[in-house]
């Protein structure tokens, strides 16, 4: 992958020499450059983490305090009765991951090749939404997809909702509170995380190969699926992890578009947290999720074989 | 007759076929743009009830009064302090770290770049939970300074990434000529070096603003009693909407399409001086 970008990139136009000079002075500049912002990462980013472990091994009540124990019991329980929500948060935000793929590389293809004059006014539209509150944007899908509007009417009409109800996806004629309007808003709030990083792989792909498959008489999808489509795997692999890792941690949606049978693990770990204050269960959940994910992430880095391009 | 209605029908096809991406695009953006076109839509209407979901009537009572809501205006301008203090924090902090990581060779650079990373491939509900935990262990009072903290740590990584891509494509030989030409290591970096990475550390600001003015998820777990604008739109989903929050979202799009455009405007005509 990496080598075949590497012999066909054309040679850029001015040549930055990479050598390095060795420096005379400085030799603690860097250290000082880091110091204030690796101080705070590591006090409010990777302490907090310790302390959430000792957390999750700790008995004990809110009144009485907590313990260390070594109680890892908790793991156990916590996902013997929690397995569903997990279950749920993987296929919810895998579902959204894969239809955030199937519509975004379209709309990142044209903005990288067709939009012309357009493309700057198209990126300013898939990038202003970011500054709009995701949550009042995440409250609309409500009025979209209020019971008497039009979207469930005309879904009605061509009957498609008896095919989500029957598959699962929706209850009855309802499309709010059903697993599909949760999805529907994952795929949503996390389209644009799909989007940019597609259009900045693809963007950087040499018009010249297009015209070259195109000579050696490749039809148009032939070209995209050998040449295209493979240039794009760094963006498809950034685009989908960017999108699958929030995705699996949102309460958000679950919360505003679903129901109490649409509860990810994220609205989980919050009622836990917040309302019902069981930290220790709480964290080892946060810690099971963190676990899941980077385990997931890791694997499909490996199979994906980009390691490099992360 | 027949054929040539079929070479129509071929033709139209054919068509169909060219413009597919197009059309798949376009209809992308639809379904992104879609919310903020009923945001707007519903930022003119009069509402019978609490909730702002039905359409019931014309009105621009809540454009003429967007204040007219009881701590709407107050979340929103913490909100805005909160952003603009964590653009502040993490935007310094960030730049340095682009800085040291780009034109240093030193120990523990891949520890660094790993520990830049995890912020980034974290679910949000995770740090936002641990932070939580840290912060009930020390005895913090929960509120603006905790809110803050957590803000400038989940933007840091995003401002060194901007920086980095910056830094990292900027010729070191334009450095050398200044310090050839007698520039103290100061005005090198403030006449040279500061000037050509500025894009990169203006859309890493441009970044922290937006993810820290947005953020929900670890603002309502650090927050305390403290109410920023996402969390005002949060409990109003419960309470009851009021239409002033559509009339700010509509705003707060328009502003960033105006800003962006400028921005984009002012980037083509230095680029046609150059030229």
């Amino acid at each position: 992958m990496s080598t075949l970008t590497e012999v066909e990139a054309p040679p850029p136009l001015a040549p930055v020499p990479t050598a390095k000079r060795p420096r005379k002075r400085g030799r603690w500049t860097p250290y000082l450059l880091l110091a204030p912002g690796l101080v705070w990462l590591l006090v409010f980013f990777a302490m907090p983490m310790v302390y959430q472990a000792s957390t999750s091994v700790q008995t004990g009540s809110l009144e009485d305090g907590y313990q260390v124990t070594w109680h890892f019991a908790t793991y156990w329980d916590a996902l013997s009765e929690y397995y569903p929500q997990f279950l749920r948060s993987v296929l919810y935000a895998g579902s959204a991951t894969i239809l955030c793929l199937l519509l975004g590389y379209p709309l990142a293809y044209l903005i990288a090749f067709r939009a012309g004059r357009w493309r700057n006014l198209i990126l300013i539209l898939v990038i202003a939404p970011f500054f709009t509150s995701f949550l009042i944007r995440t409250l609309a899908w409500k009025t979209i997809l209020s019971d008497g509007g039009p979207v469930v009417g005309a879904l009605n009409t061509l009957h498609v909702l008896d095919v989500t109800s029957w598959l699962g996806l929706t209850a009855g004629d309802r499309v709010l509170a059903t697993p599909l309007a949760v999805v529907c808003g994952l795929t949503y709030n996390f389209l644009p995380f799909m989007i940019l990083p597609l259009y900045t792989s693809l963007e950087r792909i040499d018009g010249r190969l297009h015209e070259a498959a195109g000579d050696l008489y490749a039809k148009p999808f032939t070209t995209f699926r050998k040449v295209t489509f493979p240039l794009s795997m760094p963006g498809v692999v950034s685009g989908t992890l960017l999108t699958f890792i929030p995705a699996g941690g949102d309460y958000v949606n679950a919360e505003l578009l679903g129901s109490t049978n649409t509860q990810m693990i994220g609205n989980v770990i919050q009622s836990q947290f917040l309302r019902i204050l069981d930290y220790p269960t709480a964290a080892a959940l946060s810690f099971i999720l963190m676990a899941a994910i980077l385990l997931m992430v890791t694997v499909y880095i490996r199979k994906s074989g980009t390691e490099d391009l992360v | 007759m027949e054929t040539r209605q079929s070479h129509r029908l071929g033709t139209g096809v054919n068509w169909l076929k060219h413009r597919l991406v197009v059309i798949a695009g376009l209809l992308t953006l639809g379904y992104l743009l879609l919310p903020n076109v009923v945001v707007t839509v519903f930022s003119f209407n009069q509402p019978k009830g609490r909730f702002n979901y039905d359409w019931q009537e014309f009105s621009t009572a809540a454009w003429t009064d967007p204040c007219g809501v009881a701590d709407l205006c107050g979340s929103l301008s913490l909100s805005l302090q909160l952003a603009a203090w964590a653009t502040l924090g993490a935007t310094a902090l960030g730049t340095m770290i682009a800085f040291a990581l780009v034109r240093y060779r030193f120990r523990a650079r891949g520890a660094v770049n790993s520990l830049i990373f995890l912020p980034m491939a974290m679910p949000e509900v995770v740090m936002a939970a641990s932070l939580l935990t840290l912060f009930l262990n020390m005895g913090a009072q929960l509120g603006f300074w905790t809110i803050l903290i957590a803000h400038i740590m989940f933007c840091l990584s995003f401002v060194v990434v901007a920086v980095k891509a910056r830094v990292m494509s900027m010729d070191p030989r334009l450095e050398e000529a200044a310090r050839d030409l007698y520039a103290g290591p100061v005005q090198t970096f403030v006449r040279v070096t500061l000037p050509i990475a500025a894009p990169g550390i203006a859309a890493g600001a441009l970044l922290a603003f937006a993810l820290s003015f947005d953020d929900f998820i670890i603002t309502n777990f650090n927050a305390g009693s403290t109410v920023t604008f996402p969390m005002f739109v949060w409990g109003s989903a419960q309470r009851g909407t009021p239409v002033q929050i559509n009339v700010i979202g509509t705003a707060m799009f328009l502003v960033a399409v105006l800003f962006v455009m400028a921005g984009m405007l002012i980037g083509n005509r230095k680029k046609k001086h150059k030229a």
